[in-house]
């Protein structure tokens, strides 16, 4: 039995392990370390309740009475700067350390920037507590808004924004909106809900660069037009936090390069959530995944790795969702670009309908747009077709 | 009492949704025969839980995840931090009946 384990990073994946810790009966010291000062927050409402101001910051608390029972160590606002393989230690920007028996990396990912808008005021990204509040001051004053990225978070500001009463325009260098996680027809339908609800949506065309001094204007396009823009959001996608790994004998791949069961190549440590490279023995190869119940679930299997007991549980399909002008959209399953789309219930037109994708004859991937029971059903059988873990 | 459907409308692994007769709409569920009954939107945000995810005697909330125990009506795990109520669930002559406003034996 270790003595003490860190869990470095304090949101969901953190919490998560270290809930799943002590669920596992695991009686030693647990230090949770954030870099954040804030105690773990649910991120999703980020753009969108709490954007619109529907949810207050308690509303977005993970943390209930029952996590005092577990007798947690926080070092909250404080950031990882290194992990010392040999001594076990994570190294600290306070110059402190923490020993640790066992280590799970839970550091996640941060939102990537454009290049060239730092010190630009008005051009926003979205991934933080700290990021939500400051849009939302910036959103409150109105105008027009451009949002960089047509992804889930992009659509998801711009929806939100539009209830604010902002002209939005949403700025898409792909041909078709969310054709990764979609595929391009799907993307598309779910792209023509901007146009349902007043958002101008320009895809395929690329950003030259910002204009502005001191704060924003406008965004220039590359093919050489200008959006007046007094609020820019910039939803280009999430880059793990890995750089304070790079001395630490931790192989990075994309992320913290894990097998299936979270093992990283270091023994006594794990990795979890957005910032780590899992195999997935669906896909073949090491996928980070960036979803909200990956990071809720895939603790339980890395806790087990690390204590040296059977994970139990059999991995879950890989799920999200997202909401949109009203819409909910929920996808399950894992999408390759040549299967089969098929319609099964209602009509894209109407904007409410399941889709499912096949290939060679058989469901791999699900797509309900308001149909939440349907929807369920289906996610329940892609799982059961799930092979268990090796 | 508020009747819900004869028992064989309502097979294991199934849910129903009430609205008829009751204060706020309650999820029946039948879990191998035993019937719960809670409320039926998430505590969490508006979705009904008789859409949800049965597992065991636990139901997944459809949208987002959340888990609810069916016996006591705690959540699980995140986003929901709130329990649903319980209500109890007679069967009298074949048809499942509600007692809303009357908590399940056991719940918290």
């Amino acid at each position: 039995m270790t003595a003490t384990v860190a869990v470095v990073g304090a949101s969901l994946a953190g919490l998560s392990a270290a809930r799943a810790l002590r669920a596992r009966s695991y009686d030693g010291r647990v230090v949770v370390i954030g870099d954040e000062a804030h105690a773990p927050y649910d991120r999703p409402p980020l753009s969108k309740e709490f954007l619109a101001g529907t949810y207050t910051r308690e509303d977005l608390a993970l943390g209930t009475a029952a996590d005092e029972a577990l007798d947690l160590d926080w070092r909250l606002g404080t950031t990882a700067v290194g992990l010392d393989r040999g001594r076990r230690a994570v190294r600290l920007a306070d110059g402190s350390e923490v020993r640790a028996d066992g280590v799970v990396l839970a550091t996640g990912a941060r939102a990537r920037r454009l290049p060239g808008t730092e010190g630009l005021a008005g051009v926003h990204v979205l991934r933080s507590l700290d990021d939500a509040v400051a849009l939302r001051a910036d959103l409150l004053a109105g105008g027009h808004l451009v949002v960089i990225g047509a992804g889930f978070i992009g659509a998801e500001v711009a929806s939100t924004a539009r209830g604010l009463g902002l002209d939005v325009t949403v700025v898409e260098t792909q041909p078709v909106p969310l054709a990764g996680p979609l595929g391009a027809r799907m993307g598309a339908v779910c792209a023509e809900v901007h146009a349902d609800h007043g958002t101008r949506l320009l895809s395929g065309t690329g950003v030259a660069r910002l204009v502005g001094t001191g704060r924003v204007e406008a965004v220039e396009l590359a093919d050489g037009r200008r959006l007046p823009a007094d609020v820019v959001v910039v939803g280009i996608g999430a880059v793990p936090n890995v750089e304070w790994l790079a001395d630490s004998g931790v192989t990075l791949q994309g992320g913290v390069l894990t097998d299936a069961r979270c093992a990283t190549d270091v023994p006594g440590v794990v990795a979890v959530g957005d910032c780590a490279s899992s195999w997935s023995p669906e896909a073949g190869r090491a996928v980070r995944v960036e979803h909200w119940t990956h990071a809720l679930e895939q603790p339980t299997t890395a806790v087990a790795t690390l204590l040296g007991t059977d994970p139990g549980t059999r991995p879950a399909v890989p799920y999200f969702w997202s909401e949109q002008y009203g819409h909910r959209i929920q996808f399950a399953g894992t999408r390759g670009d040549g299967d089969d789309v098929r319609v099964v219930e209602g009509s894209c037109a109407d904007r409410s309908f399941l889709a499912v994708y096949e290939r060679d004859g058989r469901p791999v991937a699900v797509l309900g747009v308001d149909q939440p029971r349907l929807f369920t059903r289906w996610r329940r059988q892609l799982r059961s077709a799930e092979p268990a873990l090796p | 009492m508020v009747p819900v459907c004869p028992t064989d409308a309502l097979p294991p692994g199934e849910a129903i949704r009430v609205t008829a007769d009751v204060p706020a709409p309650v999820a029946v569920f039948n879990v191998d025969g035993e019937f719960y009954a809670i409320d039926d939107t998430c505590t969490h945000q508006d979705a009904s839980l008789a859409d949800g995810w049965l597992e065991g005697c636990a139901v997944e909330c459809p949208l987002h995840a959340s888990c609810f125990d069916l016996r006591t009506g705690m959540p699980s795990g995140p986003p929901a931090k709130t329990p649903v109520r319980t209500h109890a669930v007679t069967v009298v002559d074949g048809v499942v009946h509600l007692q809303v406003g009357v908590a399940a034996e056991g719940a918290a």
